[in-house]
């Protein structure tokens, strides 16, 4: 069948290989949740100015710990990066290295993003407050529940490795584990963007 | 603490003899089919077989039983809304008191479109599409059996609200205010939001795993321009499922954090914006009329072609019109709340872009009629529904375009003649789509074809009582009838809502022909056996396999030079037989889907009664579930190539 469908034009060459078949699905995933964020962001959007008389933008980001935060998340994928090259060489330790490198990374993120979290509600700035405060900890938090997801999702992976070790099926589970990790990068840059620097100037 | 949450037994609907009638019956008819199965011991079979099946056409079976089902439910509901409103004009109350009169109709709307349309269409697409493209399954098949499980539990919760609690008042798509805990304090609201939740999460994965199945896996030979134009319709309504679900979703989550955390995305207060909620639920919502319309546009196209025994008219221009749909569905959903008082300019824009997908929807009914003009036309029931579809469908799109005018739709909106129109899409488009596509392939699924004379009395009912119980709507709406009216103190109105009674009373006679064409078509099945395959002598790779397909649909994977792709074979005469057989993989059955779906209810119900733990329970079970699937070693079968040459070799031999 491989020399009949070898001049075949892509699109008419059959069914791709299981590895871009379950990329490509993993991808149409991504964009739907990228979908689902959309509309989070234009409901904050919305109502970035309703604080009924609450606190604003202004009061409660702290710019550093932002700051701090978006390096260890960018920071993270790099390591995500460093990983995928590991499994593509099949070699167990660097993966293990890289894979911790890219936990510690994103928990600390997470870590920030809770003690921000933490910060505000002690200040009274709950979500409960305003309508801008509902949007703000659903759309930040909303991205916070994925990078733990993705983080439990990475304690599995590497219990995958270690178990069935670098199988084709395991392999593709950790293509579309990084696909996941880069994509969460683009949201948080999103978020960095319309909430802390454009929420910034009030 | 209270361990049951908000749960108690004044939650049983004792005191309300229609509820309690109406789900005394239904608890007997689960019991009795339990118990039948139970007796005949079908359960290993049913098991085995059915509920843990990962076969794209089995999926695809089970997914248009439960639409079948919740039409029965659905329209039960329709009926207590006509025979309401039939009687209870002037100072009569009808038997409905308000709170349940509202139940009716926004579970109506929420069953017709969620669980009887949907699971309809998407289950015409699972058993038509991987046949269509000549592959074995589609992308993901265990995720497909997930998908069908959850939209399974969404159904079973919003009828669990009839037993235990209540269903929401809020109409069909729960607008806030009155959606929010301080007017809606009841557990009615919740068991929408999470039975929508759960099973739009199952409609999210079949838009990915669809729309990677017929991007990423067709036969060899099939370019995009040689694809069936059902499987461009259906890849243009996963593409929108993929793209709208998200923001339900999304919008949904919103209101739950209102509802359970005190939240103030759409509450009077805390500055929070209703509109906000109206726009975002209607950026799904008019996707999603067309992610029901326009696979029922592919069936037709199909329909239409096979019966007239002629290429599909202008197969390129209806791709184009669905991918143009497919866009601007996108566009218009401000014309759901012209009267949000958005301004002129931008009622205009939307007004505009409204009356332009009218555009691309006509290109399609005048390909269908040249597809049929100067074709050896079979009056078969298919095609008697895509006719009465096309009629049908045209008037309904025409009040749509008097809908899209702004200052016309101030006088409309709201009124029974917007109900009229949307019935006029829905069960004339959608519905005759479904049922044309469900004749269609019957034969291919189980091996028989089913009545004619039975399917076309049913069909006769339908178009004759649409038009009795709809024409009246219309009328009503331009006298001034508002919509969801539990009583009125207009006597004008009633001579026409009795006229809507009677039409839904043939509605339902055509209901029952749908039944009985069923029953008699299984009772002599023997007669009418489909040997060939080819029952209709029909265009599309589907017909090329045995009825019904073996699991693995093709023996070897199906070469594809030509659009139509088993007629130019058949002209041909190019036999699709082999020169060698291979062992297959097929994807091995798995409980994952039911037993995740299970869960899923489990934590749904826990979540509508506030019983925490129980919602921890469920979570933790589904994920395990995932987990214990993800350390599964066995994930394919392997057929041998001497079974697969037997099968072929048996249906080659056969009818000749």
């Amino acid at each position: 069948m491989h020399g009949e469908t070898a001049m075949l034009p892509d699109t008419e060459a059959g069914p791709a290989s299981r590895r871009i078949i379950v990329g490509y699905g993993f991808w149409i995933f991504l964009l739907s949740d990228i979908v689902m964020f959309s509309a989070i962001f234009a409901t904050y959007a919305v109502l970035s100015r309703a604080t009924a008389g609450g606190p604003g933008g202004p009061e409660l980001f702290n710019q550093v710990s932002v700051a701090i935060e978006t390096g260890s998340l960018l920071l993270s994928s790099y390591a995500c990066g460093l990983m995928s090259l590991a499994i593509g060489a099949e070699r167990q330790a660097p993966t293990y290295l890289a894979a911790a490198f890219t936990f510690a990374l994103g928990a600390l993120f997470l870590g920030l993003e809770l003690r921000e979290f933490a910060g505000m509600i002690a200040r009274g700035a709950t979500p409960q407050r305003s309508a801008f405060l509902s949007a703000f900890f659903t759309l930040v938090g909303c991205h916070g529940a994925h990078v733990t997801a993705g983080l439990l999702w990475l304690i599995i992976m590497m219990a995958q490795v270690a178990t069935k070790g670098f199988s084709p099926i395991v392999c593709r589970r950790l293509l579309c584990f990084s696909l996941f990790w880069h994509a969460l990068d683009i949201i948080w840059v999103g978020i960095f963007t319309v909430v802390y620097l454009i929420g910034i100037r009030g | 603490m209270n361990l049951l949450g908000k749960l108690s037994w004044s939650a049983i609907p004792i005191h309300e003899p229609i509820d309690m009638i109406a789900s005394g019956l239904m608890i007997f008819a689960v019991i009795a089919i339990l118990i039948w199965i139970t007796a005949r011991g079908h359960w290993p079979y049913l098991w085995n077989e059915w509920l843990t099946s990962v076969d794209h056409k089995r999926i695809g079976v089970m997914y248009c039983v439960l639409a079948l089902v919740m039409l029965l439910r659905g329209f039960t509901d329709a009926l207590m809304m006509r025979s309401q409103q039939a009687f209870a004009a002037g100072g009569s109350h009808g038997y409905l008191p308000p709170e349940h009169y509202d139940q009716v109709f926004s579970a109506h709307g929420t069953i017709m479109i969620f669980f009887m349309a949907m699971p309809f269409v998407i289950g015409l697409m699972n058993f038509a599409v991987p046949l269509q493209l000549g592959i074995r399954d589609v992308a993901f098949p265990t995720l497909n059996s997930v998908s069908l499980w959850l939209t399974a539990s969404g159904v079973l919760l919003t009828n669990m609200s009839l037993v235990v609690g209540e269903f929401a008042r809020t109409g069909w798509l729960a607008y806030p205010p009155l959606s929010e805990l301080r007017f809606s304090p009841g557990v009615g609201v919740d068991y929408y939001l999470w039975a929508l939740q759960i099973s739009g999460a199952g409609s999210l994965m079949t838009g990915i795993n669809f729309t990677t199945t017929i991007l990423k896996m067709r036969a060899p030979g099939m370019g995009y321009m040689r694809m069936p134009v059902f499987c461009w319709t259906s890849l243009a309504a996963n593409l929108l499922i993929v793209a709208a679900f998200p923001v339900l979703t999304a919008t949904f989550a919103m209101l739950l954090l209102d509802r359970y955390l005190g939240f103030h995305f759409f509450t009077a207060e805390g500055q929070g914006n209703q509109m906000m909620y109206v726009n975002l639920i209607w950026v799904w919502g008019h996707p999603e009329v067309y992610i029901l319309v326009l696979p029922a546009f592919g069936i037709f196209s199909e329909v239409i072609a096979t019966f007239s025994g002629k290429p599909l008219f202008g197969y390129r221009s209806m791709v184009a019109a669905t991918m143009a749909i497919c866009i601007l569905s996108f566009i218009v959903w401000l014309h759901h709340f012209f009267t949000m008082g958005a301004g002129a300019n931008v009622n205009g824009f939307f007004g505009v872009m409204t009356m332009i997908i009218a555009v691309p929807t006509g290109v399609k009914i005048y390909n269908w009629l040249f597809t049929m003009y100067g074709g050896r036309v079979r009056f078969t029931a298919p095609i008697l529904w895509s006719l009465g579809f096309m009629v049908t469908f045209v008037i309904g799109g025409m009040t749509g375009v008097l809908l899209a005018v702004p200052p016309a739709d101030f006088q409309l909106h709201n009124s029974l003649f917007l109900i009229a129109h949307f019935h006029n899409v829905i069960i004339g488009g959608v519905f005759f789509g479904a049922v044309a596509g469900y004749m269609y392939w019957f034969p291919k699924a189980f091996g028989f074809t089913l009545d004619e004379r039975w399917g076309k009395a049913a069909f006769w009912c339908w178009f004759i009582g649409f038009y009795l119980a709809f024409m009246p709507l219309y009328a009503l709406g331009l006298m001034g009838m508002t919509r969801r009216m539990e009583r009125y103190d207009v006597p004008q109105w009633q001579p026409w809502l009795i006229v809507a009674a009677i039409g839904a009373v043939v509605i339902l006679a055509g209901i029952i022909c749908l039944i009985v064409q069923l029953v008699v078509s299984i009772r002599t099945r023997e007669e009418r056996r489909d040997l060939t395959g080819d029952p209709w002598n029909g265009r599309t790779l589907e017909w090329s396999t045995p009825s019904p397909p073996p699991p693995w649909n093709f023996p070897t994977l199906p070469r594809v030079t030509a659009k139509d792709a088993f007629w130019v074979m058949k002209n041909a005469r190019q036999g699709v037989q082999p020169r060698a057989y291979e062992p297959i993989e097929m994807p091995a059955n798995t409980a994952t889907g039911f037993i995740t779906a299970f869960f899923a209810v489990v934590t749904g119900f826990a979540l509508i009664w506030h019983i925490w733990w129980m919602a921890g329970v469920g979570l933790i079970g589904a994920f395990v579930t995932i987990l214990v699937f993800a350390w599964r070693e066995e994930n394919e079968l392997e057929v041998a190539a001497a079974e697969v040459a037997r099968v072929d070799r048996s249906y080659r031999a056969g009818p000749a």
